[in-house]
């Protein structure tokens, strides 16, 4: 495939370029889902293209095909070019590259069982009885569903770049619906979006879909009586870890990009409340909090050899001590900004979307407390898990988050499950107020299978390392 | 290819399956071009020449899918071979509907040769436009077009052909404190106007500048057309999708007065500012299918599965590899009323203007409580007066009933075709709304 790479690139450089780079992909994807005790699809996706990017004074321009021939990529590495230039009519300033290593490599992760190698009975077979354990009792609807991803990109560039990865993802997912008289009540496992890694199918057995599928059936009846969560304006906050991965995502994560720090993404994703200047000497959050970007984390979904602009997967600090330190970059933005080096997180969804920042393993560092420590700490509060909505301004700033479950903190002992439990808070404020940290016995690398960004859309997969946090002086409770 | 070509493509796929299965078969070909601004410069640029086959299966009622984008004779064989294997293996999904028959599909083509074939210099040239009339301001947004030809066949006999274009420019212009947005959807980019939409924006950016903090609490309305959408939006998610109501999860109830008497809404392809084809992603055909007549709730959407349970017929909503989801109303109309959107806010005693509603998320589908935030400019209204720009809010309101009997003060004139912004559920046509209450719970400083 490096044939049709390197025939668009030198297209590309043909037709004015000053960089140029191209990937070829090849991806398949397998998903089934089972509802209430019966298979009810099955999918099994596959696609493979070219995208090559161009760039021309401040512009990129980029040009995806489906076709895979010599001529195709060469008339897609001009179409590319021919882009840019369109791009370079409404001007800005000369995009610089930040330097990075031309290295020709080989990268996959390892996998325990290929989790496209496992019948498709076993896997069907494993959904059916989950739903069919939730719907014994009492879910009215059960769901289960599983994903698999096997993906193969080769990458070179004009500045030498002759890279090819191998990415093999899966995960699973289920939860329980029933309907009360007025409202709904949902319970997931292991998570709203599941659990996705870098791995094989083991992952999916660790999960236990079936010792998990009655609990959280009895659990989302229970929320049916459950007792609504208290309106407070302040209140001891314990959560989850799960929950957790999804404030990380939210309020630190993209917060952290730098195309939206540069202003890239106003009109659509929005911007940051970050501004570069106090790069390194704001305070995000407590002493407590230590966040890093970490491509390298084996198993991770967000884990990679090399992003799609070549550069070595590495840990970037993003928050060290309560200090902002690090963002999520690529070669253009980091240049822009006035960086030495690319952080290495540009990806595209697919080989006809332009790369752009991504989170990669974005993750607290683990701490030494443990969930049980934290109510036994807690005199007064509330302890959630399991994230359930989901809503930050466009400065990912303000953000309110709801849980699927929740439970009273009295005395340090867990008390009445209570329903609906909301949160709302500032980042900033809200980080400083964190004053307890799960140990690494319960840091949990959690996985994201569909993040949006980007126009046209992209889908990413993200990883957030994660542990139960405690809070003090949340607002909870919001209607 | 035209979309004679891709027929014989599904043809091709059809003989491989054979006659011991049912399968139906839908290719797509065409280009999508999106040309993206920030700090008033593209900085993005993409075209996908993009082509794509989406192959459903079914022996005796075990069912498979599959997609590819190759159409060469090894890769139809193998997408033919491999998708037969895995429904082999399938148990019988009882809820299968089988497939649609032969039916013709309504004669839309929301087409135009101009915009499937629009080069980077059409956009770069109505972004340039949008960038030089913000007079200094900072810019961001994109301009795009996209032309995509389909063809539907399956082994019930069911042939379809469509073609739609789409073109839109949607930008913002800033002045430090604020934002403001214009936007423009058509199926022609000959229509969107980049001067207009810069202007636009610029004079909302200006007129949102050096806003101020507003106390929380329940105000009167009024919504832009942008707003309205995303109303709509959740409406079709999670209330008429006819998989919802099977489940229970729905407020839909038919027959129902559950909104204002001046709503007026129904899902149309046919209407003349409409995009998209005639058909859906099993090949049946779509038609007006009112959802909301005087403020009853008259209809559902549904594809065949969802149908099928529910005794109904399926309305031509499917979408493709929808699976759990069910079915989604893609051209939302709602009937516009006689009142410019002046005249709407002459008439609030004291409320606010919002233009965009922002990252907004179902907190309980049964009685559709939403949060979210305001985007894009907020202006408080006193006796018909817009008096000041205010900061943005976060709101936690049902959507039902902010459209419930006596909530709707005013259907604005200003029917507007906007992009749905997400969750690929095509562009709806709406106007402006007052509306009695809306909740706002705090601050976006918190």
């Amino acid at each position: 495939m490096f044939e049709y790479a390197d025939a668009a690139v030198e297209a590309a450089l043909g037709a004015g370029a000053r960089y140029a780079d191209a990937r070829v992909m090849d991806r398949r994807h397998e998903s089934m889902n089972a509802r209430n005790g019966e298979i009810e699809g099955l999918t099994q996706e596959g696609s493979v293209g070219i995208g090559v990017r161009a760039l021309i004074g401040s512009g990129w321009g980029f040009f995806s095909t489906a076709d895979l021939s010599a001529d195709a990529a060469r008339q897609a590495g001009t179409q590319a070019a021919s882009i840019a230039r369109a791009s370079a009519s409404v001007p800005g300033a000369d995009l610089e590259l930040t330097p990075v290593e031309a290295r020709t490599d080989h990268w996959e992760n390892p996998v325990g069982e290929d989790p496209m190698a496992v019948p498709l009975a076993e896997k069907g077979d494993l959904l059916v009885a989950a739903t069919k354990a939730m719907r014994d009792h009492g879910a009215d609807v059960a769901q289960a569903t599983y994903d698999v991803w096997d993906t193969t990109k080769w990458l070179t560039s004009s500045e030498g770049h002759r890279i090819d990865q191998r990415i093999r993802e899966c995960g699973a997912a289920m939860e329980a619906t029933v309907n009360g008289e007025a409202e709904t009540q949902r319970r997931s496992y292991p998570g709203i979006r599941g659990q996705y890694g870098t791995r094989g199918w083991e992952l999916v057995r660790e999960l236990d879909l079936l010792a998990n599928a009655p609990r959280i059936a009895d659990e989302a009846r229970e929320l049916l009586t459950a007792p609504q969560c208290p309106s407070l304006d302040a209140t001891d906050l314990i959560i989850g870890s799960e929950q957790m991965a999804l404030q990380i995502h939210e309020s630190v994560g993209h917060a952290v990009e730098l195309d939206r720090i540069l202003g890239w993404e106003a009109a659509f994703a929005g911007t940051s409340w970050l501004d570069l200047a106090q790069l390194g000497s704001l305070r995000f959050g407590s002493d407590l909090m230590n966040v890093t970007a970490d491509a390298t984390l084996p198993g991770a979904l967000g884990s990679f050899g090399y992003d799609d602009e070549g550069t070595p997967s590495h840990p970037v600090d993003i928050v060290r001590d309560g200090i902002w330190v690090g963002v999520l970059s690529g070669r253009d933005s980091a240049a822009l900004a006035g960086l030495d080096s690319s952080g290495g997180a540009v990806r595209g969804d697919g080989y006809n979307r332009l790369p752009m920042v991504r989170m990669t393993n974005v993750g607290l560092l683990p701490g030494t407390s443990s969930l049980e420590e934290m109510i036994a700490a807690t005199d007064d509060g509330l302890l959630i898990d399991t994230n359930r909505s989901w809503s930050i301004d466009d400065k990912r700033l303000n953000f309110q988050f709801g849980c699927e479950i929740g439970w009273e903190v009295k005395g340090g002992k867990r008390g009445r499950m209570i329903r609906n439990p909301t949160y709302t808070g500032i980042g900033p404020r809200f980080w400083q107020s964190l004053d307890m940290l799960g140990s690494e016995a319960e840091w949990t690398f959690w996985g994201t299978p569909n993040c949006g960004k980007g126009q046209p859309g992209q889908i990413g997969h993200t990883g957030h390392p994660a542990v139960p946090c405690r809070f003090r002086g949340v607002r909870v409770g919001v209607r | 290819m035209t979309p004679e070509p891709l027929l014989e493509v599904c043809e091709r796929v059809l003989r491989l399956v054979g006659t011991d299965a049912e399968a139906e078969i839908t290719v797509t070909s065409g280009s999508e071009s999106l040309t993206r601004f920030a700090t008033s410069f593209i900085h993005q640029n993409v075209t996908d020449a993009s082509r794509q086959l989406h192959l459903r299966v079914a022996l005796d009622g075990r069912v498979a899918e599959a997609a590819a984008n190759q159409t060469d004779d090894d890769a139809l064989e193998r997408l033919v071979r491999s998708t037969i294997d895995a429904a082999r293996l399938q148990p019988v999904d009882p809820g299968w509907p089988g497939l649609s028959p032969p039916f013709e599909a309504p004669a839309v083509d929301h087409w135009d040769d101009a915009t499937a074939a629009a080069e980077p210099t059409v956009r770069a040239e109505r972004v340039a436009a949008f960038v030089g009339a913000a007079d200094g301001l900072e810019t961001a947004g994109f301009c795009s077009s996209a032309g995509n030809e389909v063809a539907f066949a399956n082994s019930a006999g069911q042939r379809a052909t469509g073609r739609s274009t789409t073109a839109l420019l949607d930008g913002i212009a800033r002045t430090g404190t604020s934002d403001g947005a214009a936007r423009a959807a058509s199926a022609r980019i000959a229509d969107l106007d980049g001067a207009a939409a810069g202007s636009e924006a610029t004079r909302l950016a200006r007129d949102a500048a050096d806003a101020t903090d507003l106390e929380p609490g329940t105000y009167e309305v009024v919504l832009s057309p942008s707003c309205v959408v995303n109303v709509l939006l959740f409406l079709a998610l999670y209330g008429f999708n006819g998989r919802a109501v099977e489940e229970g999860r729905s407020f839909a109830r038919l027959g129902e007065a559950q909104f204002d008497v001046g709503i007026e809404l129904a899902d149309d392809v046919t209407h003349p500012q409409a995009v998209g084809i005639g058909f859906d992603a099993e090949g049946t055909p779509k038609r007006r299918l009112e959802l909301v007549r005087g403020g009853v709730t008259s209809g559902l959407v549904h594809d065949r599965r969802t149908a099928k349970a529910l005794g109904a017929e399926s309305t031509g909503n499917a979408l493709e590899g929808a699976g759990p989801f069910g079915a989604l109303a893609a051209n939302l109309v709602l009937e516009p009323g006689s009142e410019t959107p002046d005249a709407l806010i002459g008439a609030v005693e004291r409320g606010l203007l919002v233009t965009d509603f922002w990252y907004t998320r179902i907190l309980d589908p049964r009685t559709m409580v939403v949060t979210g935030l305001t985007r894009n400019g907020v202006w408080l209204v006193e006796d018909g007066r817009i008096v000041r720009p205010v900061t943005n809010l976060r709101f936690t309101q049902s959507y039902l009933d902010a459209l419930a009997p006596g909530a709707v003060r005013g259907v604005g004139s200003d029917a507007t075709l906007v992009g749905s912004g997400s969750y690929d559920a095509g562009a709806y046509v709406v106007p402006s709304l007052h509306l009695a209450a809306w909740s706002f719970t705090g601050g976006a400083k918190g």
